[in-house]
């Protein structure tokens, strides 16, 4: 099945089945380490190296996304600002179309890299993309190439996907209702963070139900009228189309698992030790296959310390607890830890600092306002449970707290370091200094 | 210009240092370059110049006294300056005058050690560095924040800890390890309590006692064991314990070998009273009594009876005494007090034919002593092959406590007791 290429040899000192954030970095880490080493790929599309994330996934998402921020930009503010803009037009397809560039740039860069570091790829068979113009009901990867702008749209699922279609449909003049069944938008997130985020949405009208439930579907001739269970009692909400985006699943099938004795858990999850060992000797799993969370940073890191282990290199295991989680919407939600809720069942005695946009010069030249750091941390250690940002930028400013955790940190060092001014960054000193009752700016 | 003298890190793995002298007095004159104070580091003495001239106007760190790297140690300015800014500030704010570089004279090891670039050495940066932490942490523990933090609240010796982060880094899973030593082996136990309240004097550990134990930690263990062995000439010792029960025989007393060897032994440990200690995380504890467990088999493992201030007893009375502790051992009627806390232990396996064996220490001894049968063999004396009773011992020793001499010198004199046991009665 696989269309080979020129030199592919019988054998390999490591075989990397799949190309995504996991594989791609899992086979440059092992060849840089010196071993033989051939990816396997099974294209999403030609010459599509890199997996869902570089395809179909975080990037063209958050290209698309910023598009939507321009437009955002364009429609409300950029008058406050001293730009006026006498008229303009709004082309989701050139949006799209800059998304798919931006993927293709990354994807040969996977290639070049493969290149460098002397890594065989294997390339299977594209798949033909689909007509998905007429489509109702459509997932993430056909809202990445919608090139027509829904006139009402209906996205299931408030997690990370669903909140940054929302947004770029918003952004680009669509009717937009997101529908959650948990309890509220960004369920995984902290309550509060969320919150910021919830009134942000109803602020540009889009339609947010939290404990609500599709119930069912109906096609009609002008689109789709979709039932769901609200607290409140059943409603039906019409649209032209429906985007599903809820929860991932793992590509673990049709790899020949079974055969190799590698075991599949009933979640549709490889078993692997913290070395991403499965339980047959020479065979490792890394990212999506190998359980939650199923996120593109995770998978690069599982696929280093595979190689890592392989070739016999130190390494230490992944902290689970240190994954650090963004969405793109706006504003921006970044977070580290455990939640306030998650701190307190666990039974830490804690203190909560919080720090927000409005106080800081930086965010206000930026015209954002809207956001706040808030940190979660042990009462008796100063240990960082916890970290919550929402706001402009905030997936770049998590970094700093991520490497704090990861150092053992504690929000006195955090809050005696010197931090530029102005930077959103100061944020971050002050909710460190707020959970010790010192705050300076508010 | 006022100048601080302070506490320099002058080796990498050098977290503090113990003042020994100070070579000027407060009032004295002190010129640029002059040797103030002598202090002790982990491999060394070093002596330390000041930078500044004018009077030694403050000494803050009395002599003996151990301080973190960076801790000012004194003040050199002029006979009038107003130095209570450098005062107030000396234990708590950032610091800007150079500290003092150390002389180059020390006895055992070069100060070279201080890091190739300078960037270790001795500087103000260094100095501002650990004054700010809290005490007993030097800058060059790679600890992390939350593990110190941890440490200090919980009061764990940081030099006890063996890190398991990335380069030997002390994370938060060490102290959590080190506070709950049966958890996961991770670390050592910080210090153990003896519980039966033996008294002891408290030795503190100079830093190179320090040094040793933090370095054999890290390479055997909790207790890093190191074993001496002797071969004894038996003869003496069992024809004078011949003599000994004949003329016991009308009384029903009788002694045994075991009661000879704890009886030599308490003699030599009262001659070598550094060897009678415990290693107890920060310093050292020299027992002022001699207590001697011996191990003694039972159906279902081994119990140690443990027979109080053996010097200061007779054979006869060891062994009356001995006799009972060992018959309610094995029924199992021993109180608590009655077998722990030996300062020493003695595990003679010679009847069951073993020639010689090394023993596990148990903590909070420092040592154990184990015993193999006493054969007849060949020995080459003057010139001539005779056939003579010997008997090898072997000597486990705790090396943060004791050292390979010590226990050596120990031995040496434990066997010439044996080989000529009239001794024992001087």
């Amino acid at each position: 099945m696989a269309k080979k290429t020129a030199s592919i040899k019988d054998s390999y000192d490591l075989v990397v089945i799949g190309s995504g954030p996991g594989g791609y970095v899992a086979a440059i880490r092992a060849a840089q380490l010196g071993m033989d080493v051939a990816c396997v790929e099974a294209q999403l599309r030609e010459g599509g190296l890199g997996g869902v994330c570089l395809n179909w996934g975080c990037i063209p998402a958050k290209a698309l996304l910023e598009s939507a921020s321009l437009a955002h930009h364009v429609k409300h503010d950029a008058a406050d600002f001293g730009v006026k803009i006498k008229s303009y037009d709004l082309d989701i397809a050139a949006a799209v179309n800059r998304s798919r560039q931006v993927s293709d740039r990354l994807t040969k860069g996977i290639k070049f890299l493969f290149d460098k570091n002397g890594v065989t790829s294997i390339l299977g068979r594209a798949r033909l993309a689909g007509e998905f113009d007429e489509q109702r009901v459509i997932s993430s990867r056909e809202a990445l190439e919608m090139r027509k702008v829904p006139e009402k749209i209906v996205i299931v699922g408030a997690g990370s996907t669903g909140m940054e279609f929302a947004d770029v449909f918003n952004a680009f003049g669509a009717n937009v209702t997101i529908v959650e069944a948990l309890p509220h938008l960004l369920p995984l997130e902290d309550e509060e963070i969320a919150g910021v985020v919830a009134r942000s949405f109803k602020k540009r009208k889009i339609g947010v139900k939290a404990k609500t439930k599709v119930k069912s579907l109906e096609k009609t001739d002008t689109g789709l009228k979709v039932t769901v269970e609200a607290p409140s009692g059943d409603e039906v909400i019409e649209c032209d189309v429906l985007l599903m985006a809820v929860g991932r699943t793992p590509n673990t099938e049709d790899l020949g698992l079974e055969a190799a004795g590698v075991n599949v858990n009933d979640q549709g999850w490889i078993d692997v030790d913290e070395y991403c060992q499965t339980g047959i000797e020479g065979i490792y799993a890394i990212g999506d296959v190998a359980g939650a969370p199923m996120l593109a940073h995770k998978a690069s890191h599982e696929g280093m310390i595979a190689a890592e282990h392989i070739a016999g290199t130190q390494t230490h295991p992944l902290d689970r607890g240190n994954i650090p989680s963004c969405t793109y919407c706006h504003p921006e939600v970044a977070s580290v830890g455990r939640t306030e809720k998650q701190a307190r069942e666990d039974g830490f005695d804690i203190k909560v600092g919080k720090f927000p946009f409005s106080a800081n010069g930086r965010a206000l030249t930026a015209g954002a306002p809207d956001g706040m750091v808030k940190i979660v941390a042990d009462a008796k250690y100063g240990e960082v449970l916890g970290v919550h940002m929402v706001g402009h930028s905030v997936t770049e400013l998590l970094a700093e707290t991520t490497l704090g955790r990861a150092l053992e940190t504690t929000v006195e060092e955090i809050a005696g370091t010197v931090h530029a001014h102005p930077t959103l960054a100061e944020t971050v000193m002050e909710a460190a200094l707020a959970t010790l009752g010192r705050a300076i700016h508010i | 210009m006022a100048t601080r003298i302070v506490m320099s890190k002058l080796s990498p793995t050098m977290e503090e240092g113990r003042v020994l002298t100070w070579l000027k007095e407060e009032g004295d004159p002190v010129e640029s370059g002059d040797v103030v104070v002598e202090v002790e580091t982990d491999k060394a003495t070093m002596e330390v110049e000041s930078m500044g001239s004018g009077v030694l106007r403050k000494v803050l760190v009395p002599e003996n006294t151990t301080v973190p790297t960076g801790t000012v140690l004194g003040v050199v300015a002029a006979a009038d300056e107003d130095i209570s800014s450098l005062l107030s500030g000396a234990s708590t704010t950032a610091m800007t005058e150079a500290a003092p570089t150390p002389s180059a004279r020390i006895e055992k090891e070069p100060a070279v050690e201080a890091g190739p670039s300078g960037t270790e050495g001795p500087s103000s940066a260094s100095a501002v560095e650990t004054v700010t932490t809290p005490a007993g942490d030097g800058g060059r523990t790679k600890v992390s924040p939350l593990a110190r933090r941890m440490a200090s609240e919980q009061g764990i010796a940081l030099d006890a800890i063996r890190g398991t982060g990335p380069g030997g880094r002390i994370v938060k899973r060490d102290i959590e390890a080190a506070a709950h030593p049966h958890a996961t082996p991770a670390a050592a136990p910080a210090a153990i309590d003896t519980g039966t309240g033996v008294p002891y004097e408290r030795i503190e550990l100079s830093q190179i006692r320090k040094a040793i134990a933090r370095n054999l930690i890290q390479s055997l263990g909790p207790v890093p064991h190191f074993f001496l062995t002797v071969e004894i000439d038996m003869g003496h010792a069992l024809q004078m314990r011949a003599e000994l029960n004949k003329s016991l025989e009308d009384s029903g007393a009788k002694i045994g070998v075991n009661e000879i060897l704890m009886k030599t032994a308490a003699q030599a440990l009262l001659q070598h009273p550094n060897v009678n200690v415990a290693f107890a995380g920060d310093y050292i504890r020299r027992f002022r009594r001699v207590d001697i467990g011996l191990a003694v088999a039972v159906p279902d493992g081994l119990i140690t009876p443990v027979l109080r201030d053996v010097g200061s007893k007779g054979l006869l009375q060891i062994s009356e005494e001995m006799r009972s502790l060992i018959e309610r051992g094995r029924a199992k009627k021993l109180a608590p007090e009655e077998y722990q806390g030996a300062t020493f232990t003695i595990s003679n396996l010679g009847m069951y034919g073993i020639d010689e064996f090394t023993a596990v220490i148990t903590p909070p001894a420092a040592t154990i002593m184990a015993v193999g049968a006493t054969l007849d063999k060949p020995v080459v004396i003057d010139g001539s092959i005779q056939v003579r009773q010997r008997m090898r011992v072997t000597l486990s020793c705790d090396h943060r406590a004791v050292d390979g001499a010590m226990g050596a010198e120990f031995l040496a004199s434990f066997k010439g007791m044996l080989e000529n046991p009239l001794r024992l009665v001087l």
